[in-house]
């Protein structure tokens, strides 16, 4: 069923029936069910109450997820919708419940996450009182929201609800956040759910020219070294088979944005690598020598590009981008193919020549041997006393035949994952690319593993990020989520410490941890967890904790003061990438 | 690098937040808003803004510009440069009678500058002009020697020369099928 179709015959399912007569809190209810919400992730408090009255009743409905930090429902929302494409949903109180939501909105925001945040406020005569947690939160909120609004009157939820789904999950998605005062939840109001289909002032999806398509297709006929950059537009528009049919029929090679991994199989004959600050070594060179460069959903992040005046200007630039105010932000476009990925791809690869670059794509493998001489030899070699991250990433892809959900935080483990996970699923990398969020993994990894529950998910953190979250432990074990965590202990801030060493003299200022016992703090939680302190009882440990049914835990001891390589330094060009 | 003066001219829907949302997206770039105004459109139930702002270059305004169109409420988001816009600002000075002994010179300020006199009190006199932000401050460097007791100038209100088709392009939105 298109969408037009099944929007009327949910429609119609609503018309002939009498309105039910309902409170706005229940309006709020009935409204994420008829938007096909079934989890949610939030924490009461005063001014959301009613709410959670309601939800009392809709247990059998609406399965709720009780956090321990409503950062965490935010993460966990975010996680939620990364590996199912729903719109993730969070509730929270009002005051300090809505501004404990605020990072998981910025990281939604600028990670493009379709997220319906629900947040209570005080009774609308309150307002503006500086009342007992009150906050300006459409006010706080609006840098870090695609869209938001205050809800005063019960009459108003409905519609309201029904505008956030809508701009949350079109276009370019992103976080929504609805604010709706006590009173009007407390308010009755006959329910009547009508979708949203349309925003007169709003065009989520532009449709490229005819002449921008022929245009594009007529540069890459041409084009002697083609490269496109895999970003996670791909995923967000499902163009993942698009894509290969367009490299594929070209025989253009193919590089992913932290964000764009997992989109296409690490396996793939065309598929080059990682992008950016820690990628590969091929992919960022040759970044610098292709004559065309093929942007597909993605948004030339200063970790992608590093020196912008010193970025691809050999080379001719298509954009393929949803959102107009991304074209010409950072890179210069030649062709800006302003459309849906998969639409656009689709447009496309009809109008392009059979080819083969295979000369150029060899140039890629070149650069593959000269980083596994520079530096995997060493990474995943044995030559150290502690184990390296790189070493227990490769382990666990190997093991878990590089089908798992990957979920991380932030930090060198973040980059080492991404470097080192082979990737063969899509959807599988939940990770905070541009807020780069501390305490991301663990509450995100809880809700990729409610939002995709055939699927192992694995929460990789280090041991600093960890201890930003750890909380969620606690939900992870009263629901009995299955997330498998991961904790990568070198008892260092390791990503501060290492631009310390590079670049602040080794002066390692307030970068060294003295960690607790991750072991007893995960079964203080009743959840079963293990230490590898050794690379001998790695493995067996890993199969241990891979095999254990439920959430399981397990530390790993690593080289403290190992350094994420190759490495292009902050104003580098991306033909400057240092392999040590 | 000499500074070069924009026009937005911002259609939009009329609802609570929305200057918010829009001059957010100055300050994120510390970018000063030198004026704004908002107002009633041709259109009914379309809003207006006019904001004047100095940037380093088009390039760079155009930026503001499309991360504005970009809002949801925001319809539609015009950048231009003073010559593409017909313009005006109204400025009011507040004069004391006692500065101003000499009647005829007052008359002659005033129609010297095409401005007239708005409200004459037993001790102080209103003059109003219209005009471009220069024209309204020669007027202000001229009043000033004789104690301006207040000023207060209008921000901009512009026109453009170029047809903006904002009806038909929300005609447009209008019949669109729903895509998601
Ligand atoms: C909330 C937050 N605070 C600070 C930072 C800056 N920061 C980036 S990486 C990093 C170190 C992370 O340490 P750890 O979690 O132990 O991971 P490692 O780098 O050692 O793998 C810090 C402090 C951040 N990204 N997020
Ligand atoms: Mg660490």
């Amino acid at each position: 069923m298109s969408t037009a179709t099944k929007e009327m015959a949910k429609e119609a399912k609503t018309v002939g029936q009498k309105p039910q007569r309902v409170t706005g809190a229940e309006a709020v209810l009935m409204a994420l069910i008829e938007e096909g919400v079934d989890t949610l992730f939030g924490y009461p408090g005063g001014a959301i109450m009613p709410v959670y009255d309601k939800l009392y009743h809709y247990e059998d409905k609406l399965n709720h997820i009780l956090v321990r930090h409503e950062q965490g429902a935010a993460h966990a929302a975010q996680g939620y919708s990364r590996v199912n494409h729903k719109v993730g949903v969070c509730v929270a109180t009002s005051g300090p419940g809505a501004t404990n939501l605020i990072t998981g909105l910025a990281d939604a925001m600028i990670d493009s996450t379709p997220m319906v945040a629900i947040t209570g406020q005080v009774a609308s005569h309150l307002l503006g009182t500086d009342a007992f947690q009150e906050t300006d939160v459409v006010g706080i909120s609006t840098p870090v929201t695609k869209w938001n609004y205050q809800v005063t009157k019960a009459s108003e939820i409905p519609e309201a609800i029904a505008k956030a789904f809508y701009i949350a999950k079109s276009g370019r998605p992103g976080p929504v956040l609805i604010d709706i005062t006590k009173d009007a939840q407390f308010e009755e109001v006959d329910f009547e759910y009508k979708p949203c289909t349309k925003v007169r002032s709003y065009k989520p999806v532009p449709v490229a020219s005819e002449e921008s398509i022929e245009v594009a297709a007529d540069l890459i006929n041409k084009a002697k070294k083609p490269y496109i950059l895999v970003g996670h537009g791909v995923m967000l528009s499902k163009a993942e088979n698009e894509l290969l049919a367009f490299a594929e029929k070209a025989g253009i090679p193919m590089a992913s944005t932290l964000l764009g991994l997992s989109a296409v199989p690490h396996d793939h004959p065309l598929y080059v690598g990682y992008l950016g600050m820690h990628g590969n070594y091929g992919p960022n060179i040759k970044t610098n020598e292709c004559d065309l460069l093929i942007a597909v959903g993605m948004r030339f992040d200063d970790r992608v590009t590093g020196d912008l005046k010193r970025y691809a200007k050999q080379a001719k630039v298509i954009h393929i981008e949803i959102d107009p105010s991304e074209i010409d932000k950072n890179v210069k476009t030649d062709v800006a193919v302003i459309s849906d990925a998969k639409a656009a791809l689709e447009r496309i690869t009809p109008k392009l020549k059979e080819a083969k670059h295979e000369e150029w794509l060899a140039e890629f493998h070149a650069c593959d041997e000269i980083e596994q001489k520079e530096v995997k030899d060493y990474a995943l070699g044995s030559s150290t006393e502690k184990v390296k991250m790189s070493e227990v990433i490769k382990m666990l892809s190997d093991k878990t035949k590089g089908e798992a959900v990957i979920v991380t935080d932030v930090g060198q483990h973040q980059m080492e994952a991404s470097r080192y996970y082979e990737f063969k699923r899509t959807d599988s990398i939940v990770s905070s690319g541009g807020l780069g969020t501390m305490g991301f993994a663990l509450p995100a990894a809880l809700g990729a593993a409610m939002g995709a529950p055939d699927r192992t998910v694995v929460s990789i953190s280090g041991d600093g990020g960890y201890q930003m979250t750890v909380q969620e432990l606690g939900t992870i074990f009263q629901y009995k989520i299955p997330v498998k965590i991961l904790v990568l202990n070198n008892s260092f801030l390791g990503m501060v410490r290492q631009w310390q060493e590079l670049f602040f003299d080794s002066r390692y200022s307030f970068t060294e941890m003295v960690n607790p016992d991750f072991v007893k703090l995960a079964e203080s939680y009743y959840i079963k967890a293990d230490k590898a302190e050794t690379r001998e009882s790695l493995s067996d440990k890993m199969d241990e904790w891979l095999n254990t049914e439920g959430p399981c835990f397990l530390e790993v001891v690593v080289e403290k003061e190992s350094n994420v390589f190759p490495m292009i330094q902050t104003g580098a060009a991306v033909s400057e990438v240092r392999l040590k | 690098m000499e500074k070069q003066r924009f026009t937005l001219s911002i259609f939009t829907e009329n609802v609570v937040g929305l200057t918010n949302r829009i001059s957010i997206i100055f300050t994120r770039r510390k970018i000063n808003i030198e004026s704004l105004t908002t107002s009633a459109s041709e259109i009914e139930h379309v809003h207006r803004f006019t904001i004047v702002f100095y940037s380093d270059c088009k390039e760079s305004a155009e930026k503001v510009a499309k991360q504005i169109e970009k809002q949801i409420d925001v319809v539609r988001c015009f950048l231009y440069e003073d010559s593409e816009t017909i313009y005006q600002e109204v400025a009011l000075y507040k004069v004391a009678v006692d500065n101003l002994k000499d009647s005829d010179m007052v008359e002659e300020i005033v129609r010297k500058n095409h401005a007239r006199i708005l409200a004459a009190k037993a001790d102080f006199l209103v003059i109003e002009k219209t005009g471009h932000e220069e024209e309204t401050h020669a007027l202000y460097e001229e009043l000033k020697p004789y104690g301006l007791m207040q000023f207060g100038r209008s921000g901009r209100i512009s026109l453009s020369k170029e047809r903006q088709e904002i009806s038909s392009l929300l005609a447009e939105y209008d019949q669109e099928d729903a895509i998601v």
